[in-house]
């Protein structure tokens, strides 16, 4: 679990966040409703992660609360590949 | 009682001059959207009332009055005048929905400068294409994103000022000036530019099928189509508290997030943070908003997170809501009635050339669910016949949406476009010039997209009449993404269309070949999407990309999207004969 939290982690911040960008992105930093990632930037991130895991996400779950943080997309992931 | 009363009396005893009426004008005023969204409240006397009520994210609020409006207004306008910014220069604002945002247009203005806003997400190529359309002098932003300007500015001979509005001063590069306007001086006194009626006011820019996107140049009388629009359809009152949820990077976010509440003195709402619905409720039940103007998108997805969650909080403030960017579902205008206290969504029709509302719902007036409503008394509208133009009579049937030139928010031009923007007009004469277009009440203008009027004169909107995508209420050109699509290092060929989409109308999806050595793959498709996503915005990124051997082309190598689209769609997919047998 930790390794996958570090792995989305690390591609939210390679992708949607600039080198320089003073933002701290933690596990439990807030993604969708601080509008570090919105909902059309939604689609390329839940893309990334059903290639990773090989998962396909159903829309019902795949919902911008389910995305608001690391931990919470892990959790979601993890009902999938657990 | 509503503001318009009777949409019948309205109509048959219309003149623009009650425009001047609902906003106490006097003739000899000055007609300068800045200082009519400031200085002249804080004169009438309501400089202590609450102008705006702002929230980020993260806990951070403010409110600000009128005369905060005034003084920080002010501020901007004399930083842009020291930094060499004369009348008529286009000035860019490119930030999120803070403050700043709002006080800085108002400053452009008092200067008698064009504001340009520009949507913050916006990637790099689209920020340059713009800038570089409008040979832009000076741009406003924010730690946040000037680092895409600072990517393109070598490639912008006519940007001179950069001005970055929050963060560390410290970390701004050579060049770069900083301005925070709530710590600098304040500036009690500018002398605001004279402008009159005529004078540019704000250049928004919006896609077409073909070509880059164009900049719709509007000017400050368009203040008395926003002012009478907001008062008869928005129908605020004095002491309403307004939230406009749309960015003012966008026309919607301008005519009716500044200029229609502010010219008439109302209190508004700004929610400067991601979307979520428990988020949104929570904003309307702590600010007791009564007015409520958002987007279809919006409500859909409010939809879509359910009944039970509306009545966690206590909403009971709203007395009207609108809709506009697209057109709005009778399911969800059903919706809203249900779970909003009887109130339902009136859907507005009106588009960045136009400039304030043409085809809307009225207070008080029956809404049918899922059509656009009727004409605002004073706009001459019909539905032209798809090949002779001449307007149609019979109930149904379908055409394009036109309008009679001559309403006072009317785009004045394209900027450096006046082909294009005769282009717009049935019936125009081929050297005819933009102002001779604007005056002439015997063409019509054409919106690009098509409806239906039912035996009643309510409109019913079919489509767009281009290969314009229209998603999440924005419009993107296909041209655009496909430009940036076959910079790709894997592209040899693109072609992107709007597909249906349940919440967004209609989302971007791309057909591309590759060229030789790259194969189709789900991680080239994420990459495309990334690549996409960063050049131009989110809004552009395809959401889905299909891989071909061969896009379908005319015999002149033309690609034919209508033919994809059709696919897509399950339509017809018409005549085909002049495709290529390649």
């Amino acid at each position: 679990m930790e390794e996958m939290k570090k792995i989305v982690l690390e591609y939210i911040v390679d992708e949607y966040l600039d080198e320089d960008d003073e933002d701290e992105v933690s596990f439990d930093s807030p993604l969708i409703s601080s509008g570090i990632v919105d909902s059309f930037s939604m689609v390329s991130l839940k893309i990334f992660i059903e290639n990773k895991y090989s998962i396909k996400l159903s829309d019902e779950e795949a919902t911008p609360e389910a995305f608001d943080t690391v931990n919470s997309i892990c959790d979601l992931v993890n009902k999938y590949v657990g | 009682m509503s503001n318009i009363e009777s949409y019948e009396k309205a109509k048959k005893d219309f003149t623009w001059d009650i425009a001047r009426d609902v906003l106490n004008w006097k003739e000899d005023e000055l007609l300068n959207i800045g200082a009519m969204c400031s200085d002249r409240i804080c004169a009438r006397g309501d400089a202590d009332k609450t102008a705006l009520i702002w929230e980020g994210f993260g806990n951070r609020s403010a409110k600000y009055t009128f005369d905060d409006l005034r003084v920080y207004s002010n501020g901007f306008a004399q930083l842009l005048k020291e930094q060499g910014i004369e009348p008529g220069d286009r000035v860019c604002i490119f930030m999120d929905k803070n403050p700043s945002l709002y006080f800085s247009f108002l400053g452009i203005l008092k200067l008698g400068a064009i504001a340009q806003p520009l949507f913050s997400a916006f990637g790099d190529e689209s920020l340059e294409v713009r800038l570089a359309s409008a040979n832009t002098k000076a741009i406003l932003t924010t730690r946040k994103h000037v680092r895409k300007v600072r990517k393109i500015k070598d490639r912008l001979p006519d940007l001179k000022n950069i001005i970055v509005v929050e963060g560390d001063p410290a970390k701004l590069k050579e060049g770069e000036v900083f301005f925070d306007v709530e710590n600098a001086p304040r500036i009690e006194e500018f002398d605001v530019y004279k402008s009159d009626s005529e004078t540019p006011s704000v250049l928004h820019y919006t896609s077409g099928t073909t070509g880059q996107p164009k900049g719709a140049l509007h000017v400050h009388s368009s203040v008395w189509g926003q002012a009478l629009t907001t008062n008869w359809v928005l129908d605020l009152k004095d002491d309403d508290i307004y939230w406009c949820t749309a960015d003012p990077g966008w026309v919607t976010g301008t005519s009716y997030g500044i200029i229609g509440p502010w010219s008439l003195g109302v209190t508004q709402c700004v929610l400067d943070s991601g979307f979520t619905s428990s988020r949104w409720y929570q904003f309307i039940q702590d600010n007791r908003i009564t007015v409520w103007y958002s987007a279809p998108t919006a409500i859909r997805a409010l939809m879509k997170d359910g009944s039970e969650l509306v009545s966690e909080y206590d909403l009971s403030s709203l007395r009207h809501l609108a809709s506009v960017g697209e057109p709005l579902n009778a399911e969800a205008v059903i919706w809203s009635g249900e779970v909003f206290n009887g109130l339902q969504f009136h859907d507005t029709f009106w588009q960045t050339e136009t400039g304030s509302m043409m085809i809307t719902n009225f207070p008080g007036m029956e809404i049918r669910p899922g059509s656009m409503g009727m004409p605002f008394p004073g706009i001459s509208a019909a539905v032209l016949d798809l090949d002779s133009h001449e307007p149609l009579t019979e109930p149904g049937k379908v055409g394009l949406i036109a309008f009679r030139p001559g309403w006072p928010s009317m785009f004045r031009s394209y900027w450096k476009q006046p082909d294009v923007y005769r282009s717009k007009f049935v019936g125009a004469a081929e050297d005819a010039m933009p102002d001779e277009l604007r005056m002439n009440s015997d063409l019509w203008y054409v919106s690009g997209d098509r409806a239906s009027i039912d035996k009643d004169g309510y409109y019913w909107f079919v489509g767009r009449d281009d290969d314009v995508i229209n998603t999440g209420g924005h419009l993107v050109g296909p041209f655009e993404i496909e430009s940036a699509l076959v910079e790709h290092e894997a592209i040899a060929e693109a072609a992107a269309i709007g597909k249906p989409d349940e919440v967004n109308m209609e989302v971007v999806k791309a057909f591309v070949t590759l060229k030789p050595g790259y194969e189709p793959s789900n991680d080239l498709e994420l990459d495309i999407m990334n690549f996409i996503r960063k050049r131009l915005s989110p809004l552009a990124m395809p959401q889905e990309i299909e891989y071909m051997d061969k896009l379908p082309k005319t015999r002149s190598g033309k690609i034919v999207r209508r033919y994809l689209k059709a696919i897509e769609w399950g339509e017809e997919v018409g005549d085909i004969s002049s495709l290529s047998d390649d």
